[in-house]
Order: structure tokens, then sequence, then C-alpha cells
């Protein structure tokens, strides 16, 4: 039986897959950005699947990291003329390092104050780009004129060809997929999980809780970061309203409902919650009342999510053959 | 020294609402170790329903200024405090033995409903107070003008806090509750129907935030549906800063987190304002996450 269903999961993957590439031919422009922006947020979703779903701290500050990356693409790019996709490595380090100096003193604490901490943070970012920080943010109107990213020569308009920018955001997503993949099932992924299920007897197997703890903030960040190349290209301009306390929700709401911990969980989540208020627009207004009692009534009938992560298991067969490594 | 008189009224009149909404927070917190995120709905709530009842009743032309607007805040309060009891039975009372992250979501998602539940009622524009209920003269100490709207605001949220501590300290209920927030397995041996307690709890926190609503709407003349989140959030700090599930710490707390932020205003930067209260509470969290006048308590494994 236990083959069967794993090759229906693998075809429904490959048709899904199939179908997510050779949909921009097909639906227009506007629903080829709506496909764009749920990539940007599954790409979100994942990086603060690390921090949140394997690590288990209740951060929901992650738009500060997502504004550091995007604000740091738009100064460079505007002042400079830096291409913008040159920047994303850049934009990751800049989100990065700064989640290094802000994480360090606050990952210590315990998860709701954790949560309370970085809305503050998210809030004090939020607040200081609105006053024009160090002088080039440009205030709450924002920075405008950000250049659209181009591959090796090829410039992708997301505003003119939403479908050449789709090419772009899936290849980033897909690498994100795979390297998040490996990384949960490293040593690093495995170790992150075991001290989220249980922190003491984590400590008492050797592990660097803290440690493990600040990397995970540090690789969620500098992913997020480099998404806000994405979005900030994508625009073409940006203002401190992108970044608000409610996109740290949004993102916050695609992991959790979807299924913290899991890939396939926070891809779901993010078509979920960006992709069905385009379908259903004329419950517009009624959007985040629905998502907020759709986190009311998961939590009450299924915390873990739509689609929770499945047990690890060791196959013994494999074991035998030291295949499987610890 | 005359600015900084008046922005030190202003902080203790501000203050004084934030310590109201504060009470909410930590009692909530000292029952059920639950960080009660659509407390500050419940403020908004609290400040809606008192223009509602302010327009459509008309009390003030009835039965006079000061006591039409008493019996309109002691109305609010109670509603207020319903919703609080309704509030608990369908996001909190499901989750009372799940992991307390779960409920931390479902508070959550619940604030998320509170707030866009007042848009959908009352429209997404700010509303407005009717004005001169409340009197605004200016009286003087040694030269130095107080606005007696101000000196309200404080002595009616003085005198809510003050009824709360009598209550708590002197009651067999406030005891209850006191015993409640201790150990609640030792409080049900003891006879205490710690549920009924955990009720009171919801509809006394919710009705002293609806208070502090009504007091922000006749302050400052006009209410958003938003502004639950940015005061939920400030008083919050303030229930740290005194230590949560502390009551007598709210109370400090909230004032001095008002004239610190009033103060901050007006010396360091107004831009900043909003960003002072945060300061304070990662600032407070990183030092002494026990607060003011919370006790250290060792972790238990």
């Amino acid at each position: 039986m236990k083959p069967a269903a794993g090759q229906i999961r693998k075809t429904a993957y490959a048709a899904i897959i199939l179908l997510w590439m050779v949909a921009p031919l097909f639906i227009g422009k506007y629903w080829t950005d709506v496909l764009n922006n749920v990539a940007i947020y599954a790409v979100l979703g994942l990086s603060l699947n690390i921090i949140l779903g394997y690590g288990g701290m209740f951060h929901m500050g992650h738009a500060a990291f997502y504004a550091v990356g995007a604000y740091t693409t738009a100064i460079v790019n505007t002042a400079w003329g830096v291409p913008v996709l040159w920047l994303m490595p850049a934009a990751g380090l800049a989100a990065g390092l700064f989640a290094l100096v802000v994480a360090r003193p606050i990952i210590h604490l315990r998860g709701d104050y954790l949560l309370i901490v970085t809305i503050g943070m998210v809030e004090i970012v939020r607040i200081a780009l609105i006053n024009n920080v160090f002088g080039i943010t440009g205030g709450a109107n924002g920075i405008f004129g950000i250049s659209s990213p181009s591959v090796f020569g090829f410039q992708v308009n997301s505003i003119v060809a939403p479908a050449h920018y789709f090419y772009l955001v899936t290849a980033f997503l897909a690498i994100t997929i795979v390297l998040f993949y490996l990384l949960e099932n490293s040593r690093f992924g495995r170790a992150l999980k075991f001290l989220c299920s249980d922190e003491v007897a984590a400590q008492g197997s050797g592990i660097n809780t803290a440690g493990y703890k600040l990397a995970a903030f540090v690789i969620g960040a500098v992913w997020a970061g480099m998404t806000g190349t994405l979005y900030a290209s994508k625009m073409g301009f940006i203002s401190p309203e992108s970044f608000s306390f409610w996109e740290s929700v949004v993102m916050f709401m695609i992991v959790i409902l979807g299924g913290s911990g899991n890939i396939a969980g926070v891809l779901l989540g993010a078509a979920l919650i960006i992709g069905l208020p385009e379908i259903f627009q004329g419950l517009q207004q009624y959007r985040l009342l629905i998502f907020g009692l759709a986190l009311m009534i998961m939590m009450i009938f299924r915390p873990q999510g739509i689609l929770p992560p499945k047990p690890r298991s060791y196959p013994i067969d494999k074991l035998e053959k030291n295949e499987v490594s610890f | 020294m005359e600015q900084f008189f008046t922005q030190l009224t202003n902080g203790l009149a501000v203050g004084g609402i934030y310590a109201l909404i504060a009470l909410g927070y930590t009692m909530v917190y000292g029952v059920l170790k639950l960080i009660n995120f659509a407390h500050g709905d419940l403020f908004t709530i609290g400040a809606y329903l008192g223009l509602t009842l302010l327009t459509s009743l008309a009390l003030t032309d009835h039965i006079g200024g000061i006591a039409g607007i008493l019996l309109l805040a002691v109305m609010a309060m109670g509603l207020v405090g319903i919703i609080g009891i309704l509030l608990d039975r369908a996001a909190y009372k499901p989750l009372r033995t799940s992991p307390r992250l779960s409920a931390v979501v479902s508070a959550l998602g619940a604030s998320i409903v509170l707030s866009n539940t007042v848009m959908l009622v009352y429209g997404p524009s700010t509303r407005v107070y009717p004005q001169g209920l409340l009197p605004s003269q200016v009286f003087y100490i040694f030269g130095l003008p107080v606005p007696v709207m101000r000196f309200i605001i404080l002595g009616a949220s003085i005198l809510l806090m003050i009824g709360l501590y009598v209550f708590i300290q002197r009651t067999k209920i406030g005891t209850a509750i006191r015993a409640a927030a201790i150990d609640q397995d030792a409080a049900r041996l003891m006879g205490i129907n710690v549920d009924r307690v955990i009720m009171l709890v919801f509809f006394i926190g919710p009705a002293l935030g609806g208070a502090a609503g009504v007091m922000v709407g006749l302050y400052y003349g006009q209410i958003t549906f938003t502004m639950g989140w940015t005061y939920g959030l400030k008083a919050f700090t303030a229930a740290i800063l005194g230590g949560i599930g502390n009551i007598p710490g709210a109370m400090v707390g909230g004032l001095l987190l008002g004239v610190i932020e009033a103060l901050g205003a007006a010396y360091i930067s107004m831009a900043w304002k909003d960003a002072i209260a945060f300061f304070v509470l990662i600032l407070i969290l990183i030092v002494r996450p026990t607060g003011l006048l919370g006790e250290r308590v060792a972790e238990k494994i």
C-alpha cells in the first residue's frame, strides 16, 4: 500500500509543478502577477519557516528583515546604479547582519515574550523608515525609480511582462525549496527540530541551543532580505507601508495555517492566503475577518496546520546498510 | 518649566489610560499565563460603544453632563465586559489544555476578528466624539496650567484602580482570584470555582479596558478602529514594565510609561513618539524581564 501512496504523491507534485510552469501561457497579465505575489510570499513563508517552523520561535517581525533587504537594494541601486540582481547577496547580508545584532539579545526570551519583542522590532523599523533615518530611506514616500532586473542582458520588467518576471521568481523559489529541503534534512535541521520539541533535552544532548536559534534567525533573515531585492525590483518603488506589521502577520499566517515545519504546507499556505482573496474579490473587505476566524478555528481543531510535517522516519533496512546518517 | 509641567500632566493622563488597559492584560496573564492579544480591540470596542450610546441615548441632555457620562461609561464597561466573557468562551476556553502558544495564535486571530468587525460595523474612517462634554477650563497651580480634563481623566482612572485594588485585596472573591493566580489546582482543591474566577477576570479586565476606551474618546475626541493595536501594545509594555501578573505593577507601569512617552516626545523627538514605548519594552525584557515590581521566579523544568 505504501509505495502506491508515495506514487500518488509524486504524481500530484509533478502535476502541480507542470501546471505552475505553464500557467502564465494561459492566464492573463493580472493573474500572472497574482502568481508572482504567491511565489514571493512562498519564499518569505519558507524563510520564516526556518525560524518559526523548525526553530519553534514565535517571530512576528519578519517584515523587518524583508524591509532591510528591499531598502538596501533600493538605496544602492538608485544611488549608484548597481544592477539589482547583483545586489541580492548584499541585501541578504544586510538583513542577516541586522538579524544578528537584533536577535542576539532577545534569543533567550520565552515564546510569547519573543513574539511581543519582535512586534516591537518591526514597528521600530517601520517608524525609522518613515522618519527617513540617516536621510536615505526617503521618509513616508519611500524610494522611486528602482530598475528592473536583467538576466544576461535580458530586461525582466514585471509591469510590462509579468510572465518574464514569473520565471525569474519561480527559479528563485525552486532554488529556495531545494536548499531548504537539504537544510531540513541536515544535521542543522535535525538539531533545530530537536530543540524546538524539547529545548532542555536538546541542551542536555550537547546542542548549543542559543547558537542554533541565532543561526536559524540569521538564515531566515538573509533569505527574507534577498526576497526584498526581488520585491523592490518588481515594484520599481518601495515605501514603509509595504513593510507594516500586517505583512509580518500575513507571513506568520502562511506558516501557521499551511503547516509549520513542512515545506509543502508553507507553499499551500502561501497559495491560499495570497491567492484565494484574489478569487473571492467580492469578499475583499471580509478578508482579514475570515483569516482571523481561520486562525481561531485552526488552533482549536487542527493546531498543526493543514499539511503538518510527517514524523521523521529512519527505515531499518537502510540503517543497516549505513545509508542513513545521524 | 511650563512645557515640562504640561507634558507631565499630559503623560499622567495618558498613563492612567494605559494603566487601565494594562490591568486587563495583567489580570488575564496572572490567572491563565496568556497574553490576551485581543484586549486592545476590546478597548476599541469600548470607545465605539461609548460613542454609540452617547449619540443614540443622548443621556447627557437628560440627566446632565457628568452624571450622563458616568452612566454611559458604566454601560459601556458592562457591555465590553460581556464581550470579554464571550471572547474567552469562543477563543480561549477550548484551548485551556493545549500548548500555550496555540492560545496566543488564537488570541491574535481573535484580535483580527474584533478589529475588523468594528471596521465593518462603523466604517473604516475616523469617528469623532461630541465635544464639550467635559469641562475644558484650565486652572493654575503655582502659576502652572492644568487643564481640568486631564485632572478628571487621571482621577477617574485612579479611582477605578483603587476600586479594583480594594476588591482584589479585601473581598472573598478577590482572594479567590489571587489564589487562582498563584496555583489553579490548589485553588480548585480549596473549593474555589476556577472557571468562575476566569470568567470574572474576563469581565473585569475588558470592562476596565472599555472605560479606558471611553476616556480616550473624551480626551482626544476621535477614535479609529485600528487604535486598539497601538494602545494595546503600549499597555502591554506598561504591564511588563511593572511586572506582568502584578496588579499594582500595572498601575505604576502605566503611569510611568505615559510620562516617559510624553517627555520623550517633547524633549527627544515627536516623530519617534510611538517608537519610545517599543524601545522601553525591548529594554525591559532584556534587562529585567520580571519588571519593576515583579518577583524573580525560577523557570520550572
